[in-house]
């Protein structure tokens, strides 16, 4: 069984022990040749619409892939431009990140505790996660500034709310035998909280980070475009060129930027996978009895 | 004067319910004046239909739920609980979950570890120490949960069902295993199940519960000396003890 469920083909030639993938040959064409073959004809179209479809003054609405690669990945400057912006933004994220995941497992936690706690807070939690942030943005302009900081605080009020409701969710997954284990050896909270609840919310805690974080990239991104000042992330580059019509930077700035949400999703899943994938079983595997 | 099965007095009791009634917060009567005693190195099973309270009296006996009418007296130090799910967790190894419950008792780890891979070879997993619950089939799950119990050494043993998820090879061989278990340890046993026969290979005394609200309809002493063969099962003797706690069970009247 590898890591993501698949099921392992039996082969002829040598036994393939659980977890180990073949990597040469048909295997590997078998998974990457169909998305492969999308990209390919996704390429072709591309090419179809920025030749064919429009004429040579109006390509920039969208310019040819050999152009964008040119312009905005070749050039030494531009490139430098976009990583660094990429960089930036990538640290607006995960600053927003840390502090959502911090504040978020300490009020989940707090909340699995009582009952009237669970009441008091929630409400509040979900409130936060319905004030459109964009109504937000002036009081936290005035507040704070008009740069990074607050860009962190625009990731925090999207990404923290998956936290709470992940967390909280995770905390209540032991079962009531579980739980009465720990009854019955007079464990104190503490005890239950960290060698029951925590380790029984994990699943669900993986998964919310996972959300979580790819809320964050987008809060980074959507931050940058209200508040400008500082250092300019890959969200500022976008308008940038967007408003100087650089069309083939503003391609790169938005492949970029999508990469990074591609990236810190899977690279979650990834770590879920690593972490929690060993404790629940699917169906497909059934050991000797 | 003798009790049932042979005990003497009443000075060697592990557990002993008198006149035990449990009503529910939402009003559920589940027992009413429920007595049954529970010797030292006695092996008590209760069989009843569903619903009938077996499993609130194991609750009561570990302390889970208290009565609302009757008294529970556990004279028992030491006390082992084995509910019907194998209820593993999920993120520890074998060895790490056959030693949860000395790890809550505060156990140091020498000893806790030592008395962990004596239980692990009693119950047969010796080699699946590092193994991962998702990796065990159901009968290796309830293995671990009763090698779990084992390391506390209990004198009192409360089990609700163990083997009632379990295909019926498995069950039989897991009721010999229990049975070595038994033979060689001596705790007393308190042991609830649907089936007539698994309760009388085990036991050493069958109680026989009414349905809602549950109270004893029988008390039978079981005649076969340990230990005992799984060919036991097959002989015309056994059929005939069996047959009558069925009767009892499913003809509350008579």
């Amino acid at each position: 069984m590898t890591a993501t469920g698949e099921a392992v083909e039996v082969r002829t030639r040598t036994a393939l022990r659980a977890g180990q993938v073949r990597r040469r040959g048909g295997r590997w064409l078998g998974r990457w040749g169909p998305p492969s073959i999308v990209f390919v004809l996704f390429l072709g179209v591309w090419y179809l619409f920025s030749y064919v479809l429009l004429d040579s003054d109006r390509r920039f609405l969208l310019p040819p892939p050999q152009a964008v690669v040119k312009v905005a990945f070749l050039d030494a400057d531009n490139r430098a431009d976009l990583l660094r912006a990429l960089g930036l933004s990538t640290s607006v994220a995960l600053v927003g990140l840390v502090i959502s995941i911090v504040l978020g497992m300490s009020v989940a936690v707090l909340m699995s505790q009582a009952r009237w706690i669970e009441r008091s807070v929630y409400p509040y939690a979900v409130i936060l996660q319905c004030i459109p942030t964009l109504a937000l943005v002036p009081l936290i302009g005035f507040w704070f500034d008009f740069g990074y900081n607050s860009r962190v605080i625009v990731c925090v009020l999207i990404a923290l709310f998956p936290i709470i409701s992940s967390t909280f969710f995770g905390l209540q997954s032991a079962d009531q035998e579980q739980h009465d284990l720990f009854t019955l050896r007079g464990a104190g909270r503490m005890t239950r909280l960290w060698k029951l609840q925590l380790p029984a919310a994990m699943p669900a805690v993986f998964t919310g980070f996972q959300v979580s974080a790819t809320l964050a990239v987008v809060g980074a991104i959507v931050g940058d475009f209200f508040f400008k000042q500082g250092d300019a992330g890959i969200g500022i580059l976008i308008d940038l060129y967007r408003a100087r019509l650089q069309s083939e930077q503003l391609f790169g700035a938005v492949i970029l930027a999508s990469m990074l949400g591609v990236v810190v999703f899977w690279f979650f899943g990834f770590l879920t996978r690593r972490v929690v994938g060993g404790w629940y079983g699917s169906a497909a595997y059934s050991p000797p009895p | 004067m003798q009790d049932i099965a042979g005990h003497s007095g009443n000075s060697h009791l592990a557990l002993r319910f008198r006149d035990v009634g449990k009503r529910f917060r939402d009003g559920t009567l589940a027992l009413t004046g429920v007595n049954v005693d529970v010797a030292n190195g006695e092996f008590v099973s209760v069989v009843g239909p569903s619903g009938c309270g077996k499993s609130t009296l194991l609750r009561i006996a570990s302390g889970l739920t208290t009565v609302t009418g009757g008294t529970v007296d556990v004279r028992a130090d030491r006390l082992g609980y084995v509910f019907q799910d194998p209820t593993l967790l999920p993120w520890r190894s074998v060895r790490k979950n056959v030693e949860l419950l000395a790890e809550l008792e505060r156990m140091p780890a020498a000893e806790r570890r030592q008395r962990a891979a004596e239980a692990i070879k009693l119950v047969g997993l010796t080699g699946f120490e590092r193994h991962r619950p998702r990796a065990l089939s159901g009968g290796m799950r309830m293995r671990v949960s009763l090698a779990r119990s084992l390391v506390l050494r209990p004198d009192l043993f409360l089990f609700d069902e163990p083997f009632g998820a379990l295909d019926e090879i498995s069950r039989e061989r897991l009721n010999d295993e229990l049975l070595q278990l038994f033979l060689a340890n001596r705790f007393a046993a308190l042991f609830v199940t649907h089936s007539v026969s698994e309760a009388v290979f085990l036991s050493t005394r069958v109680v026989v519960m009414s349905p809602r609200p549950g109270r004893v309809l029988g008390d039978f002493p079981i005649p076969f000396d340990y230990p005992r063969q799984p060919q036991l099962r097959f002989s015309d003797e056994f059929a005939h003890v069996a047959a009558r706690v069925s009767r009892c069970l499913r003809e509350p009247e008579a």
